[in-house]
């Protein structure tokens, strides 16, 4: 189909706007985090001298005084060991459900999908108790073990979506070539499902990168806060000054793994992975 | 040796449903055997049951002489064509090939000899180092047959293979498969809906209707000797053309004639019977004169349509009868329907088809004196459908 040039204008302006929408607050932020303090307030939306004091803020006084290095290290660590395992038990729940007939496959998906659908906030306040009874309060594992659960239903579901995409037969096929059924899964079935776990992966790092909630409630220092936590400890220079230059610019510094982390997957998302097994 | 044997093999699935009842089969060594029927007739599961891929409910499977029930697929030493070829997209050709021999830990260069060695076979060796993704229908194809040739397993077990292809490329893939086994010498069981496969590739045929097995023999024999009114009207095409008769005293009273039937061997089977004759078996009376006619009988018909393909001739005639009812008919009857969606030609089963040599002059809506050639009847119980020769 031909499409006129009309319709090509105001697809566009449609997607411009929708582009700049998006990004006016990211490019603001970083705006707002390229001013001196003084400068702030001077309604300019390009700084009129651009000063890279407020990042310097954020990284002095290296590892043990700096409000921010410890935060970032928790939030890198939390997420990512998150991710993994959350990404491997998931993957085995999901080829579990799409492939096989087993009693009770329909309550786990129902009550995964309950998980997903239950308010956190109520369970942070029997969380908070629990975690410090068990002390695991103020923890790496205290604020993984939520996340797990709250992050397990949300890839579970993608991924069973994505093994039922792949054909029955590479498996059966892969069987009859001599594959035990781990090898099966692990050298056939995981590879083509590639593109589906890395979208959970992203999923998932993302949930457990942006959340606000269990970081505030279940830590109490820097030994596992993390960055949106630790954002709202920040300071000013005095106690008069807000600390809005380096909380903007922690906010662009916390944007930058995100942006790598989606980057770097989305070469492996790319459509038609399976494209060739069979006929079609 | 590698003979596959089946005793009393039965699959009743979660549902209760038989899928195969009761089958027996003996394949021998190196022995090209064929499974053919309507969809549905049970001969894929029957297939995946020999590969394990599906549990047998009832019976024994024999490869090799040793009991394989209880053995996973990668432990009976068979390799698989599956009808999408299941290629691995995310492996090149030559990684396709060798993932069995990879997985069987056999050392690299081996590997690698093996692979080209069959792809020089299959004439793939310009294409060893791309993706399916990348390859045409009938290289696909050859990249599937590929993966089970490089292991020399003790059998092929083939499920419907050319199906996907092009009619043309199917004819020539054909003859490939009927080479490269009369080559490797590897038993096989090939699975397919396509009687005309099943009478070209196989040294035996085995016909399969709603899980039981019809009749086993081979091509000619299927074709001269149905067993019954289903192998019949199955095999062959254009299929048989099935008509009531009444048969007494040694006389067949036939809508197109009466006809002694002194040498057919089914004395004492007076009554009604439903009379079957090929195509071929009928003849334009100009064009062979008044050669024959003592072992025939020559009727007038009313030509309806004329099919000239060149070497042959068919025209289509009716004849005054209520038709024939059988439920091993409807079967056959309801497959060409979803076959081509248009099963008109036998709706009805008084439309009869003859296959007339080329030279002969009738046309449409003439009058023909046409001459059907008695002593190749086959004669069939109406109530079971089972072939009254030899009865």
């Amino acid at each position: 189909m031909e499409r006129s040039g009309r319709d090509y204008a105001l697809w566009t302006i449609a997607i411009a706007l929708v582009v700049i929408f998006a990004l006016i607050p990211v490019v603001w932020l970083i705006s707002i985090s390229l001013k001196p303090p003084e400068a702030l307030t001077d309604q300019r939306f390009i700084p009129s001298d651009v000063s890279f004091d407020n990042y310097k803020s954020l990284f002095e006084g290296g590892i043990d005084d700096s409000p921010f290095i410890k935060p970032l290290i928790n939030s890198i660590g939390i997420a990512l060991i998150t991710t993994a395992i959350s990404i491997v038990l998931a993957s085995f729940c999901a080829y579990a459900i799409a492939r096989l007939e087993f009693p009770g496959k329909r309550v786990i998906l129902a009550g995964a999908l309950a998980i997903a659908m239950f308010p956190p906030i109520s369970t942070v306040g029997p969380l908070f108790d629990m975690w410090r009874a068990l002390g695991l309060y103020d923890t790496w594992l205290g604020l993984i073990i939520p996340y797990l659960t709250f992050s397990l239903p949300l890839a579970i579901y993608v991924l069973v979506a994505f093994f039922r995409e792949i054909p029955w037969e590479l498996e059966q096929a892969a069987q009859v070539d001599g594959a035990t059924p781990f090898q099966a899964f692990t050298k056939v079935i995981v590879p083509l499902a590639a593109p589906g776990v890395f979208t959970a992966a992203i999923l998932v790092f993302i949930f457990c990168w942006n959340d606000f909630l269990f970081a505030i409630s279940l830590t109490s220092s820097d030994a596992s806060r993390t960055v949106p936590a630790a954002l709202a400890f920040f300071t000013g220079e005095s106690s008069f000054t807000a600390p809005t230059g380096s909380i903007a610019a922690a906010a662009v510094v916390v944007t930058v793994p995100i942006i790598i982390f989606v980057l770097i997957f989305q070469r492996r998302i790319v459509a038609g992975l399976t494209a060739g097994a069979v006929k079609g | 040796m590698s003979e596959i044997v089946l005793e009393g093999v039965t699959k009743t699935f979660a549902d209760g449903f038989e899928a195969v009842k009761d089958l027996d089969l003996d394949i021998s060594d190196g022995e090209f055997m064929i499974l053919v029927g309507p969809s549905g007739c049970g001969k894929s599961t029957a297939l995946r049951m020999i590969a394990g891929l599906e549990d047998i409910s009832r019976g024994e499977v024999k490869i090799g002489g040793e009991t394989v029930n209880d053995r996973s697929p990668k432990d009976r030493d068979i390799a698989m064509v599956f009808q999408n070829y299941a290629l691995y997209p995310h492996m090149t050709v030559r990684e396709n090939m060798g993932f069995a021999l990879k997985l069987a830990g056999t050392d690299k260069g081996e590997i690698d000899k093996k692979v080209e060695e069959a792809a020089r076979t299959l004439d793939l060796e310009q294409h060893l180092d791309r993706r399916p993704a990348n390859l045409s229908g009938g290289q696909r194809q050859r990249v599937a047959m590929g993966r089970a040739i490089v292991r020399d397993p003790k059998a092929f077990l083939m499920d419907e293979p050319l199906s996907n292809l092009d009619a043309k490329l199917r004819v020539q893939m054909r003859t490939e498969v009927a080479k490269l086994q009369s080559k490797l010498e590897t038993t096989t069981v090939y699975v397919t809906h396509d009687q005309t496969e099943a009478m070209t590739l196989g040294d035996r045929v085995a016909v399969m209707r709603a899980g039981v097995l019809q009749q086993v023999g081979t091509p000619a024999e299927l074709y001269d000797n149905p067993k019954n009114l289903f192998v019949a009207g199955f095999i062959g095409s254009p299929a048989m053309n099935f008509m009531p008769g009444e048969l007494n005293g040694g006389k067949l009273k036939l809508p197109i004639g009466e006809v002694d039937v002194g040498d057919l061997g089914v004395q004492g089977h007076d009554g009604q019977v439903i009379v079957g004759i090929r195509p071929e078996n009928f003849e334009d009376v100009e064009v062979i004169g008044d050669l024959k006619e003592e072992r025939g009988v020559t009727f007038e018909a009313e030509i309806d349509l004329v099919e000239s393909l060149g070497s042959d001739l068919y025209a289509y005639f009716h004849i005054e009868s209520e038709g024939v009812q059988s439920d091993q008919l409807a079967d056959i009857v309801e497959e060409s329907l979803e076959e081509t969606g248009a099963g008109e030609i036998r709706e009805g089963h008084e439309q009869i088809v003859a296959r007339l040599d080329p030279t002969s002059k009738v046309k449409r809506r003439d009058t023909a004196q046409l001459w059907a050639d008695t002593s190749k009847l086959h004669l069939f119980d109406p109530e079971s459908g089972d072939s009254l020769k030899g009865k």
